[in-house]
């Protein structure tokens, strides 16, 4: 049911948008050289990142010190972050009057610009590097720690490492982090729309979003639409084909040390791992930590022109948090039942949603309601819908994992006892799900509240949201204020999540 | 009267069939080398598991239509026996209404029943804060308010040692001594069946047999039996 209510709200709005486009046909040379770029920017955005993020998982993984526990945990922020406060920090680095121009102009030589394609990749690296990392990451702790002392015992060389561990992890992670970023990049708008622009950067989003806001085109933006959907769902299908699991057997699990894999005790190994995880804790933290200096000085007032968007953004939030942890709760039950496929299918239905562009969800709604109200006055449901979607896999994913365990632990006891529908909700699932819950609501709740998407193809001022209002500063190059909206929202995101999940964490027992 | 009636069960490569009755108000045993399908055969009387054939009757009723919750009986499995988010008495309350709203009289025969199996002023306790015999306790509590009139104990005290182990046989014997109930109850020691079961179901080689004296069996086992005893 849920399943098939996903599915109506995914590709609804397609088919609503491709009916328009068969009517309206013609796509231009632009519009091809849109769907090249937007191809291209995601296959390089995922490559680097996949690239770049093997080194850093392999030193995260065989090295210990002071504050590594704090920097894993730190990789997930970004995933957290407003896309609009990344591009912020990003530019804050390496915009035009960014810390790294100014040492450049200081040396004499002439700056260099970051709008373009550049842009694009450095904004998409930022927030998806740390996500490549902690997937491969999470590939070396699947590897039973038995597995590497028998290496230790054995003598192994960095090579025989390399061919016996290090390549099935990498073999085992690789095309998964690959594919999830190239999806998430195919269908990226914010960093896009302040990064990209002009003919030679302009993706399918984009253009979408220019022919429906500025040319108010809707038979070329439903073509556009259409050509996106079929690129996400092109990608989303080779994924679910290409991603397998690999098992690596079971060990017990102990490991007694601090590190994943031993370390690599050669000089250069250990210059090589300081420098991949130096150099990506940097790139990380300089942007974010340059747009908060410039953000606090100039923090706003808590006046209406704050509170109204923020209250909105807020509404918003927690609309589509209550939206993808019921909906996902719904979904993850219902396949856990059905066993076989059941990993495939929530992959599968995780990766269509990956790949829908929120902008296409927009303008199918659009189509939808023209005929009988006003769309902008749906500007902040539909948005709070979108969003609620997109979070769903996310929050799937998340929970899944409790699900089974939780109806291999109690199933036979809560059937034996004749526990059924709301009762075994109360008393059962919601307080022995309560963590995972906490989690996936904080995570729904802090993408939802940064969000930047369907809500800029409707919203006016009088319905602007808390990231939007941002967006206009920055179009206005009132970049102190940008700054100090870009502290709240940050704070909001993060309040939001910390206080979800540890709503999940009070008292919950095991 | 518990009847399996041309009941077979078949997963892959096992089997198992079983042609018999088993006395009301009694305490019987099913032993049997591990894998035999003495949990299987359990699994199969609470609903856990449709038989590939043949049916199970209580009283000459089917219980196949029922669903788990709705059959005549109680079960102990092996653990998780009880929910470890919800406190003593709550967990014992289900046994009375699986929704847990509980009227003020049935609050009190909830105490009652810790009481009866040694646990009074505990039903505040998270199961985490009891020991092993404890929780042990708790569900036999849960059964004994349920009042069913069959009792399925799949090694629910397996995990604990000797002493306490007997300690609750004991206990189990003699509530159900008291209520009339029939005892179905799987081991690997047939000292467990010595102690409180006049009855025993041989479960080896694909087939439950007929129950038989307890002490007779054991004293001349046959063939199936004697090697798993080794004897």
């Amino acid at each position: 049911m849920v399943l098939a209510l996903i599915l109506a709200l995914t590709l609804g709005p397609v088919a609503l948008v491709l009916i328009q486009a068969g009517g309206a046909g013609g796509l231009t040379a632009a519009d091809w050289a849109a769907a090249r770029f937007t191809v291209l920017q995601a296959a390089l955005s995922a490559g680097l990142s996949v690239a770049l993020a093997v080194p850093v998982a392999r030193a995260l993984a065989r090295r210990s010190f002071p504050g590594r526990a704090a920097l894993v945990t730190a990789l997930g922020a970004p995933f957290l972050l407003p896309v609009v406060v990344a591009v912020l920090g990003i530019l804050a680095l390496f915009g035009r009057s960014g810390l790294l121009n100014r040492g450049i102009e200081a040396l004499g030589l002439p700056g260099v610009t970051i709008y373009g394609l550049q842009g694009v990749l450095l904004a998409h690296l930022f927030l998806n590097l740390p996500l490549a990392v902690r997937m491969i990451l999470n590939g070396w702790a699947a590897v039973p720690p038995e597995r590497f002392r028998l290496a230790q015992s054995l003598d192994f060389g960095p090579r025989d490492v390399l061919r016996v561990i290090e390549r099935p992890v990498l073999r085992a992670t690789l095309p998964g982090a690959f594919v999830a970023i190239f999806l998430v990049c195919l269908t990226s708008f914010t960093a896009v729309l302040v990064m990209g622009g002009g003919p030679r950067a302009t993706t399918l989003s984009l253009a979408i979003y220019q022919s429906f806001r500025l040319e108010f085109d809707l038979a070329h933006a439903a073509s556009l639409s259409a050509l996106q959907m079929a690129l996400g769902l092109v990608a989303a299908f080779a994924g679910v084909a290409l991603v397998s699991p690999t098992a690596f057997g079971a060990g017990r699990g102990w490991r007694g040390q601090a590190w994943i894999a031993p370390p690599d005790p050669r000089a250069v190994a250990r210059i090589g791992d300081g420098v991949a995880i130096g150099g990506m804790g940097l790139f990380l933290a300089l942007p974010i930590g340059l747009a908060t200096a410039a953000g606090v000085t100039h923090l706003p007032r808590p006046d209406a022109a704050l509170l109204a968007p923020l209250g909105r953004s807020v509404a918003v939030a927690l609309g589509a948090t209550l939206l993808a942890v019921a909906g996902a709760l719904a979904l993850g039950l219902a396949l856990s039942g059905w066993r076989k496929g059941m990993a495939r299918l929530a992959d599968g239905a995780a990766m269509l949603v990956l790949g829908t562009s929120p902008l296409v969800l927009g303008t199918g709604a659009f189509l939808a309601l023209r005929g009988w109200a006003d769309p902008a006055a749906f500007a902040l449901p539909l948005t709070m819908v979108a969003n609620g979607l997109m979070a769903l896999p996310f929050a799937l994913r998340i929970l899944l994992p409790d699900i089974q365990t939780l109806r291999a632990d109690y199933d036979r006891l809560a059937d034996s006892l004749g526990m059924e529908g709301l009762a075994r909700l109360r008393l059962l699932v919601l307080p022995r799900l309560r963590r995972p819950l906490g989690f996936a609501a904080g995570l729904a709740a802090a993408l939802a509240m940064g969000d930047l998407g369907v809500v800029t193809l409707f919203s006016d001022p009088e319905r602007a949201t808390l990231p939007m209002v941002l967006y206009e500063r920055m179009g206005q190059y009132r970049m102190d204020e940008a700054y100090g909206l870009a502290v709240v929202l940050v704070l909001a995101s993060f309040g939001l999540f910390w206080l979800f999940d540890r709503m999940g964490r009070a008292d919950a027992d095991v | 009267m518990l009847t399996f009636e041309g009941v077979e069960i078949r997963q892959g490569d096992f089997s198992l069939s079983a042609d018999l009755s088993v006395p009301e108000g009694a305490i019987t045993a099913l032993i049997g080398p591990s894998g035999a399908g003495k949990s299987t055969l359990l699994s199969v009387v609470a609903g856990f598991l449709v038989p590939t054939r043949g049916r199970v009757l209580w009283r000459g009723a089917d219980l196949g239509p029922l669903p788990p919750g709705r059959r005549p009986l109680s079960i102990l499995f092996q653990d998780q026996n009880l929910f470890p988010h919800l406190t003593v008495a709550q967990n014992v309350g289900l046994g009375l209404r699986p929704d847990l709203r509980l009227p003020a009289p049935e609050r009190a025969r909830v105490e009652e029943v810790l009481g009866d199996v040694g646990l009074a002023g505990l039903g505040g306790r998270k199961p985490g804060a009891l020991s092993g015999g404890q929780q042990g306790r708790v569900a036999l509590a849960r059964a004994l308010i349920r009042d069913r009139p069959l009792l399925l104990l799949d090694e629910p005290f397996a995990a604990l040692g000797p002493a306490l182990k007997d300690e609750m046989l004991d206990l189990v014997a003699r509530m159900a001594g008291r209520a009339g109930t029939t005892v179905l109850m799987v081991s690997h020691d047939p000292d467990d069946a010595r102690r409180i079961a006049p009855l025993t179901v041989l479960v080896a080689d694909g087939r439950a047999h007929s129950p038989v004296a307890t002490a007779a069996l054991l004293a001349d086992p046959p063939p199936a039996l004697a090697s798993y005893l080794g004897k």
